[in-house]
């Protein structure tokens, strides 16, 4: 089915080394490619140090990246040189971070952080106009109006999140790379938060790069989940196959580990322990993408794609 | 019947605020029995937090403990002076905390950190201190603990920090362990590891431990009994099963229900936000955001009704005259495995 939709990000061969030519060279991202189509939700989940963040960032062009491309909506975003043309970009794509304390200015009322998008771009033609923009998306997220004239610390976390979703959206923009934006949150509210992504995307069409570390949480809101471990992309697919059909060990392991609200079900687990040197590259027999069943990808050498194979015919009996 | 060794009752906590005194505890009652996990789950601001602090002496300044005893065998902690609770604090009761960062002296040799209670709490000369040392740091699975115990802590990772953490807090072998979210900055693989580390750890050493945690996984795993608070009190208790199959306060129905399982397709959020402890509401503090609110709720605290012997929760949706309801779909299929379960007769007693 989603071969037919349109690919909205293609992320090819992408690679962001820090330091490079020092000695401490750190191979952030190396070498991962994936596409997101419209209106789909893309999970990307992984431990801390895996490259998830990193991969976000260099998307939305926060770092240049060392080797690759990055075609957004047909354009490829490393070769906008001039500022209109990253001006531009950056209205289709924005961004919502994790922590809602550091990433609202405390010395900002509401409305002018939200309106920030809205004057950068000139969205508005009057005075009236901006603040009737930002009412409209503050009701949205699920804010009082009459809230606009307040300043970040007069709202507790959720409210802090929802007021970075509004400003996210001032700029009407197509792609949205939410990095982390509940972990920061409490249970209670972390459901509201997705929920209200959830409903944002059916009302608006919006395509979303999801990053996380709580899988139960990515595999919620995700259509398609791309699994990152030591920079490297291991596995994708739908979130169905990923989760109940994991083909990589790693993913195997890491679903495992994922503790799960039913003590029956917790005193029969078995954590799956994973050895990475299966992830080493020998010169010989290098590894990338290979398709085992229609889309879902896992990261292999040809002598490997077999045994693949064979494991996702195993999941079928 | 297992031997209590800690008896909280009718502990009520105020924080001195410019604002006003912010009611953190409000009359909170729970016991733990030797050998034991108790999980005291529930949100920021539910008071967990601040109730083990009170439990180690550890309350800020401005805090007030305005009523209750914490008896600990058959001392009251709260008639404690600073002196004796420093007796107490690492040797009797000790306490893991939520940052394996910032928990650690980045100035001290990590054997120089677990040999420190020991030279201090038993007297111990310094160099068996440090072979003491040695060996829980064997126990709690780092490698190469010759060597290693001469680093700092910079020179760890995260998890293997938490695991000299745990080491530290157990190297006196205390009768009772805080565990205050220990595994909230980790990632799930180490998590893991360092759950399973200490169930081994308290077998081994015969400890109970006091599970703090708002992660409903997490409880489930490791708890024998789980207290859920909200807006400083305690709303329902029970063994774990009691509490996941059996649940019976709204709020912890909307708990378990705002949570994603690997197989849930609908997320159902509990509305709103926490009431303000700066003046609590009056009446069932959930009320306000719970679709089972009745108009008692608001006007009348619900007592403790009791479900068994040992679950109990606070609604008055347990009250003999109140209507019946029907909870949500999650938790419908939760009490139909209960039912089985306790026809069964392998309910975890």
């Amino acid at each position: 089915m989603s071969e037919k939709k349109k690919k909205l990000l293609e992320v090819k061969h992408l690679k962001q080394y820090f330091n490079v030519g020092k000695s401490d060279l750190v191979k952030a991202v190396d070498d991962v490619s994936f596409d997101i189509y419209e209106g789909e939700t893309f999970g990307l989940v992984g431990e801390s140090g895996s490259g998830k963040t990193t991969t976000g960032r260099s998307i939305i062009h926060l770092y240049e990246p060392t080797d690759g491309e990055i075609i957004f909506d047909g354009q490829d975003i490393n070769k906008l040189k001039t500022k209109q043309e990253m001006h531009a970009f950056r209205r289709e794509m924005q961004m919502i971070f994790q922590d809602p304390y550091a990433s609202l200015n405390p010395r900002m009322k509401i409305k002018d952080i939200v309106a920030e998008g809205i004057d950068i771009h000139h969205l508005a033609k009057s005075d009236a106009e901006r603040s009737k923009m930002v009412e409209d998306l503050l009701e949205i997220v699920g804010l009082n109006k009459d809230h606009s004239s307040r300043y970040p610390h007069e709202f507790s976390g959720g409210q802090r999140q929802r007021i970075g979703i509004a400003r996210a959206l001032a700029v009407q923009p197509k792609f949205i790379i939410a990095d982390e934006p509940i972990s920061a949150l409490d249970v209670s509210i972390q459901a509201q938060v997705v929920n209200l992504l959830k409903d944002l995307q059916k009302e608006q069409g919006l395509t979303y790069l999801f990053i996380a570390h709580d899988l139960s949480m990515v595999k919620y809101i995700s259509d398609r989940i791309g699994v990152m471990h030591y920079g490297k992309l291991l596995e994708v697919g739908t979130s169905d196959d990923v989760y109940t059909k994991p083909l990589h060990d790693y993913t195997a392991s890491l679903i495992s580990a994922v503790p799960v609200p039913d003590p029956e079900f917790e005193r029969n687990r078995k954590q799956i322990v994973y050895d990475p040197a299966q992830e080493t590259d020998t010169e010989n027999k290098p590894r990338k993408m290979h398709e085992i069943t229609p889309g879902h990808f896992v990261r292999c050498s040809e002598d490997e794609v077999a045994k693949y194979k064979e494991r996702a015919a195993s999941y079928e009996k | 019947m297992a031997e209590r060794i800690l008896d909280v009752k009718n502990l009520e906590i105020n924080f001195h605020t410019y604002a006003g005194d912010v009611k953190a505890i409000r009359d909170v009652s729970f016991h733990l029995d030797k050998g034991e996990t108790l999980a005291i789950v529930g949100e920021s601001g539910s008071g967990k937090s601040v109730t083990t602090k009170s439990l180690m002496g550890l309350l800020a300044n401005n805090a007030e403990v305005v009523g209750g005893s914490i008896m600990y065998h058959d001392q009251d902690i709260l008639k404690k002076s600073e002196k004796e609770m420093q007796n107490i604090r690492g040797k009797d009761i000790a306490m893991i905390f939520q940052d394996p960062m910032t928990s650690l002296d980045p100035t001290m040799k990590i054997g120089q950190q677990i040999a420190e209670p020991l030279m201090k709490h038993k007297k111990m000369e310094k160099k068996k201190a440090w072979a003491q040392a040695l060996d829980i740091l064997k126990l709690v699975g780092i490698v190469d603990p010759e060597k290693r115990i001469n680093e700092y802590p910079h020179q760890f990772s995260g998890g293997m920090r938490q695991r000299i953490v745990i080491a530290i807090a157990l190297v006196c072998y205390p009768e009772i362990l805080i565990a205050d979210e220990p595994t909230t900055a980790l990632d799930v693989t180490i998590q893991a590891q360092i759950l399973d580390l200490m169930k081994e750890l308290q077998s081994k050493i015969e400890t109970s431990i006091i599970f703090i945690t708002h992660d409903l996984g997490v409880v489930a795993g490791m708890a024998d009994r789980v207290a859920v608070m909200y807006a400083g009190k305690i709303v329902e208790y029970g063994t774990v099963d009691e509490i996941f199959y059996n649940p019976q306060h709204p709020y912890t129905w909307g708990l378990l229900n705002s949570m994603p399982t690997l197989s849930s397709t609908l997320l159902e959020a509990i509305p709103g936000t926490p009431p303000d402890l700066l003046d609590p509401p009056k009446g069932d503090a959930f009320a306000a955001r719970s679709a089972y609110a009745m108009k008692i709720d608001v006007e009348k605290e619900p007592p403790f009704f009791k479900v068994s012997d040992t679950h109990y929760a606070a609604t008055w949706l347990l009250h003999p005259d109140a209507p019946k309801v029907t909870p949500p779909t999650e938790i419908v299929r939760r009490q139909k495995l209960f039912a089985k379960m306790s026809a069964n007769k392998s309910v975890k007693a």
